[in-house]
């Protein structure tokens, strides 16, 4: 494997490790977050609208019992008890003592005439018939009033309860404490930025707001966003903060009583346990970024050092093959060669032995045949010493990777052979694939494979007949038939055809090593050849070659 | 030294027939055959000292299986093995059978003819050694009377 592959291999591990452990921190963590904020979200409105009906019912309690102790008052005294001032005073100290929070009590006629007053401002013999609430009070009989400035001039409201004593009528009439009713309303507020107070139903303050507005002012809500009971709605104020507005109206009296709460400081729980999260989310991405990177690493290391060593192992493996091989072949070598050298040593020697008979020390020449034959030992001497030396040493025979043309090889070595195949009158067609490519091999050794099945089979068919060679492309191998119509292999000795030295032809003509030789430079290149043969019908060699593509130049 | 008598066997016969003829020459009774179960049929009838056996012969017995035969045969006539290829595996285990020594062909005939005479000192000392013997088991039981012929063996 090239160091690239190994690259990629590395960052397949991270990418999928990466992606596999994000996925789901990431999906629980968002989950997790968005149920949470959900939850929490619902609490703090939940909670402000409870505060909000809670404190809607107090004020309600309020101004019920101011109204009520007000209409008992009304109830239990004459026009001409109450106008007196004496008693109305003591009234007045009894509603304070009872109930509280009233600043002032005056009675009117059903003139709108003031005519008798207990409190701390000049308003007695005032006429109030051109007031809003002196229209209101005579016809509905009971009437608590919005803010509004009146003779005063302070922002105030009042209760007002009408008595019908024969054929006249007349008004109790009492204004409610402000700061009172100011601190009753804010009791509800809550927090740095929380606020409390009612606006009318034309969203005036009824109270005084705490940030930003005094009663009687507009309050920029519009109480027709709530609805009825008590709701809530979210809106962005002038600084662009989010704030939560609860609403509940009361019962009885047209006021919105509202609470508000800057939804960021609301939230800030909130935002504290997101941040939390996220920084847990980020410190487990950049363990988990660490630990792959590192493992994978590691394993893609361990895994080289794996392939590497395995390498080394194969090519040790192929290396003393190889050398057995040589040895196995150059001991064939040898035995080839000596013999026919222990022939010449010993005809030269019978020569030298016959020039020492009698007959020719005469001759002239005895000399110079005595010197030729020394010669020819020597040379002998020579050869074997080449041949000895060929036994204990293996060349190192690397193939060569060139481009091949394995149809231009079969072709060439066809021919080679064209002259041998004529005189035994041996047919050779060949059937080559059009699809063949050209691929990274040795040539001259894949030549040798095809010039040695060839030769074998014109040796098989001896005389008269024919051979089939064929190429196609079958499974990404090159498929190269060499087919004949000779006597066939009989089965047993069908496995032995690929042995070193195994040779059926007499003595002298085959030394037994082409098959065998061929089978080793097929195998080198990654292919194998078979054999198929039945007695009497031929056989057929299959050379599988792999289609090892040349590397682009 | 005509006492001896020497067999070469090797399938080659141009080899076979010179060295027959240059020991011959030099009035060693030589005879030659080109295989072994040539040489194991001679030898039932002739009696030999030395054989000089090819290792290598195709076709028929190699050169180990008939060493094997002739120790067999003949325990005390001493085998020389010529060898073509310089297998050490081959040689070795024909030592191991009992060859006397073994020389890689092509091989000069004097090389030949030390390694001959080495064999036959081997062979006569060997001889002498069971004479010996057997004049000494005559002393020990006396009356017991050998085969003339067979004490040449």
């Amino acid at each position: 494997m090239k160091s690239s592959l190994y690259t990629s291999l590395q960052r397949k591990i991270i990418t999928i490790t990466l992606v596999v452990s994000f996925a789901p921190l990431l999906a629980l963590g968002g989950t997790i977050y968005y149920q949470f904020a959900r939850m929490y979200r619902e609490k703090i409105e939940e909670q402000i609208q409870y505060r909000a009906r809670a404190q809607a019912d107090a004020v309600e309690v309020f101004l019920k019992e101011r109204t009520a102790i007000l209409a008992a008052m009304a109830d239990t005294h004459s026009f001409r008890e109450i106008t007196d001032e004496k008693q109305l005073a003591r009234v007045f100290s009894v509603m304070n003592t009872r109930a509280g929070a009233f600043v002032d009590l005056g009675v009117i006629d059903q003139a709108g005439q003031h005519l008798s007053y207990v409190g701390p401002y000049d308003l007695k013999n005032l006429n109030y018939y051109q007031q809003p609430w002196f229209g209101e009070v005579m016809s509905k009989g009971l009437y608590i009033s919005d803010v509004y400035m009146g003779f005063r001039q302070i922002p105030h409201f009042i209760i007002a309860v009408r008595r019908q004593e024969g054929n006249q009528s007349w008004i109790l009439r009492a204004t409610i404490d402000s700061d009172v009713f100011q601190h009753l309303v804010r009791s509800a507020q809550l927090g740095r930025s929380g606020d409390a107070f009612i606006v009318n139903s034309k969203g005036v303050y009824q109270t005084r707001a705490r940030f930003n507005g005094k009663a009687l002012s507009e309050s920029g809500i519009n109480p027709n966003l709530f609805g009825r009971g008590t709701t809530m709605i979210t809106r962005e104020d002038e600084s662009g903060d989010r704030a939560l507005y609860a609403g509940s109206w009361l019962n009885g009296k047209n006021w919105l009583l509202v609470i508000s709460q800057n939804a960021s400081e609301e939230m800030s729980g909130l935002l504290a346990t997101r941040n939390a999260e996220i920084g847990i989310i980020i410190a487990g991405i950049l363990a988990i970024v660490l630990a792959t990177v590192f493992t994978a690493r590691m394993t893609v290391s361990r895994l080289r050092e794996a392939d590497e060593r395995m390498n080394q192992l194969n090519a040790q493996l192929i290396q003393s093959d190889k050398l057995a091989a040589l040895g196995k072949m150059a001991a064939g070598v040898a035995h080839e060669i000596n013999n026919p050298l222990a022939v010449i040593l010993e005809k030269t020697g019978w020569m030298e032995d016959l020039l020492s008979d009698e007959d020719f020390q005469e001759s002239e020449s005895l000399k110079e045949y005595r010197a030729s034959l020394k010669k020819i030992e020597e040379h002998v001497e020579r050869a074997r010493k080449v041949v000895h030396g060929m036994l204990g040493y293996a060349r190192k025979m690397e193939p060569r990777m060139e481009d091949v043309d394995v149809n231009y090889t079969i072709l060439q070595t066809v021919a080679m052979l064209d002259n041998y195949s004529r005189i035994n009158n041996i047919d050779i067609s060949t059937k080559l694939s059009d699809e063949i490519p050209i691929i990274a091999g040795d040539q001259s050794q894949l030549q040798q494979v095809f010039l040695n099945l060839i030769t074998n089979a014109i040796d098989a068919v001896g005389r008269d007949g024919r051979i089939d060679v064929t190429s196609r492309v079958e499974d990404a191998m090159i498929h190269v038939d060499v087919k004949d119509d000779g006597p066939g292999i009989p089965e047993d000795r069908q496995r032995k055809v690929f042995d070193p030295f195994y040779t059926t032809k007499e003595t002298g003509r085959g030394t037994g090593l082409g098959l065998w030789v061929s089978y080793d430079i097929i195998q080198k290149m990654g292919g194998t050849i078979r054999l198929e043969s039945k007695p009497g019908e031929g056989s057929t060699f299959t050379v599988y070659i792999p289609v090892l593509l040349p590397e682009k130049k | 030294m005509d006492y001896f008598r020497v067999l070469v066997v090797d399938d080659e016969e141009d080899f076979l027939e010179t060295l027959v003829n240059r020991l011959n020459k030099r009035s060693i009774d030589t005879t030659g055959v080109q295989s072994g179960e040539d040489a194991l049929a001679l030898m039932e009838e002739k009696l030999f000292d030395v054989v000089i056996l090819d290792i290598k012969m195709p076709g028929g017995m190699d050169g180990i299986e008939t060493l094997r035969e002739i120790k067999k045969m003949r325990p005390l006539t001493e085998v020389i093995l010529l060898t073509g290829h310089g297998s050490m595996e081959t040689s070795i285990e024909g030592m191991k059978l009992g060859a006397f020594d073994y020389l890689l062909k092509p091989v000069k005939l004097e090389d030949l003819l030390v390694k001959l005479a080495e064999a036959f000192e081997k062979k006569d000392s060997q001889d002498q050694k069971i004479r010996s013997a057997k004049i000494k088991e005559l002393l020990r039981f006396p009356g017991r009377v050998f085969d003339q012929e067979k004490e040449e063996d």
